[in-house]
């Protein structure tokens, strides 16, 4: 699914990734956490080919990533910090341009839109005048819509009250079970860690620690939270 | 590649229908400069007949930088570009409908301009089959070069300033050719117009094969 090895990235001149090896199984929950600056997003944003990689090797979804990156990315969803959103047009418009674009059909659009309490009322409301946790419900709704095989997730749980973050924990959990894995990065580290079958952890640009969830023990990266996992 | 440019071109078009950009900033943009050139030339009415022309493609080419602009600075906004990059669109049909979104609009501009030129110069065209062609292929070069040096720009933070320093010596051939066929038009003699037809043509389709080739490394770039 994910296989890394030496992976170096830079911005600019700088190595945001500075060796990473790693090895991701598919059907998987996967938390990702370091302190900010660590390197977690430019990982994500490699894995989806937005990022070239300046050294070692990535393959990702059976992509070389060293040789071809568009190939993968129309087979990834990334929520980034940003939403990805036209703010003139409406949620119906967003979402059924992204699915549209991913060849995804008029169903996916609904189904999209249903599943993020975004069918009623707000479908027809433009993007400039929502919410931030609307966007960010809109914004899924583009990515699910899509059915990506790699769902790739920045700090998803940000701006969403707690009705939005269950619904976004119980979306990766039917992702998964439905075939997808999911990366996510997050300072929620309670809720992450419930949800995470492994957990990653980045520091400098390098994945210092690598293992399945069990065991592992919740320790603050940058002030985030802190506690210990809890039963799954 | 040409579902995607219309998946595009639909998608710009609708958000230009949302905003009403081009039609609440470009627009009385585009017809005060017209009543701008009025006013400075009106003393002597012979020059401002005989400038007509060049002053109405001096009035779309201002007001197709601010449509390009626009063009490109809703893919700027909130991770769009990232999202485009994401989307599996072909680049190429990126381009196209790019093009054919910015292209609707010049044309749009044009013959609400044109309007405004008959009323303000009282101008009297006598061949429209030429004024017609010729506006078509001038409308497609200019979104054609604009979309590939707007995206060339579009990563940059001056971008607001550069592309007019880019495009407008680039557009220059364009001017002229199609200066030269509303002459042509205007005097009633069409065949001296269609040479000039012919060489926007060429242009035209020179910086589409460009786009077509060059806009997804230059989207990579941005």
């Amino acid at each position: 699914m994910v296989h890394l090895r030496g992976a170096v990235a830079l911005l600019g001149r700088f190595p945001a990734l500075a060796g990473v090896d790693l090895d991701l199984e598919p059907r998987r929950i996967v938390l990702l956490r370091g302190a900010n600056g660590a390197g977690k997003t430019t990982l994500l944003r490699t894995l989806a080919g937005l990022v070239a990689l300046a050294a070692g090797e990535a393959t990702v979804l059976g992509v070389d990533l060293r040789t071809d990156r568009r190939s993968v990315r129309h087979r990834v969803g990334l929520l980034g910090h940003a939403t990805g959103l036209y703010d003139d047009l409406t949620v119906g418009d967003n979402v059924r341009f992204w699915a549209r674009a991913a060849g995804a059909d008029a169903d996916d659009v609904e189904r999209a839109l249903t599943r993020l309490g975004l069918d009623g009322r707000l479908r027809s409301v433009a993007v400039s005048r929502l919410s931030a946790g609307q966007r960010r419900r809109t914004s899924l709704a583009c990515l699910i819509a899509r059915r990506p095989e790699l769902w790739l997730l920045d700090e998803p749980h940000a701006g969403l009250d707690q009705q939005g973050r269950d619904l976004v924990d119980a979306l990766l959990r039917e992702a998964t079970a439905a075939g997808a894995t999911v990366i996510l990065s997050s300072h929620e580290l309670d809720r992450s860690m419930q949800l995470a079958d492994e957990v990653i952890t980045i520091a400098g640009g390098i994945v210092t620690r690598d293992s399945d969830v069990a065991g592992v023990q919740v320790v603050p990266t940058d002030g985030g939270a802190e506690g210990h996992r809890g039963d799954r | 590649m040409l579902q995607d440019a219309l998946l595009i071109a639909g998608k710009d078009l609708r958000l230009e229908l949302r905003s009403r950009v081009a039609l609440n900033q470009v627009l009385p943009f585009a017809l005060l400069v017209l009543v701008l050139f009025a006013f400075a030339l009106d003393p002597d009415r012979g020059v401002l007949a005989q400038a007509t022309p060049g002053l109405y493609w001096i009035a779309v080419l201002f007001s197709a930088l601010l449509a390009l602009q626009r063009s490109f600075a809703i893919e700027a906004a909130d991770g769009n570009r990232d999202a485009l990059r994401l989307s599996g669109l072909d680049p190429a049909g990126i381009f196209l409908g790019k093009v054919l979104a910015v292209s609707v609009q010049l044309i749009v501009l044009e013959v609400l301009l044109g309007i405004g030129v008959a009323v303000l110069y009282t101008t009297h065209i006598e061949g429209w089959g030429l004024l017609v062609v010729s506006s078509v292929i001038a409308t497609a070069s200019i979104a054609a070069a604009g979309t590939l040096f707007g995206v060339l720009a579009a990563g940059l933070r001056v971008r607001e300033t550069l592309l007019p320093l880019l495009l407008l010596p680039v557009l220059a051939p364009v001017l002229i050719g199609s200066t030269r066929a509303f002459e042509a038009a205007l005097a009633g003699s069409p065949s001296e117009g269609w040479p000039w037809v012919g060489l926007m043509s060429i242009f035209a389709s020179l910086y589409v094969v460009a786009g077509v080739l060059g806009f997804g490394p230059l989207l990579e770039e941005s």
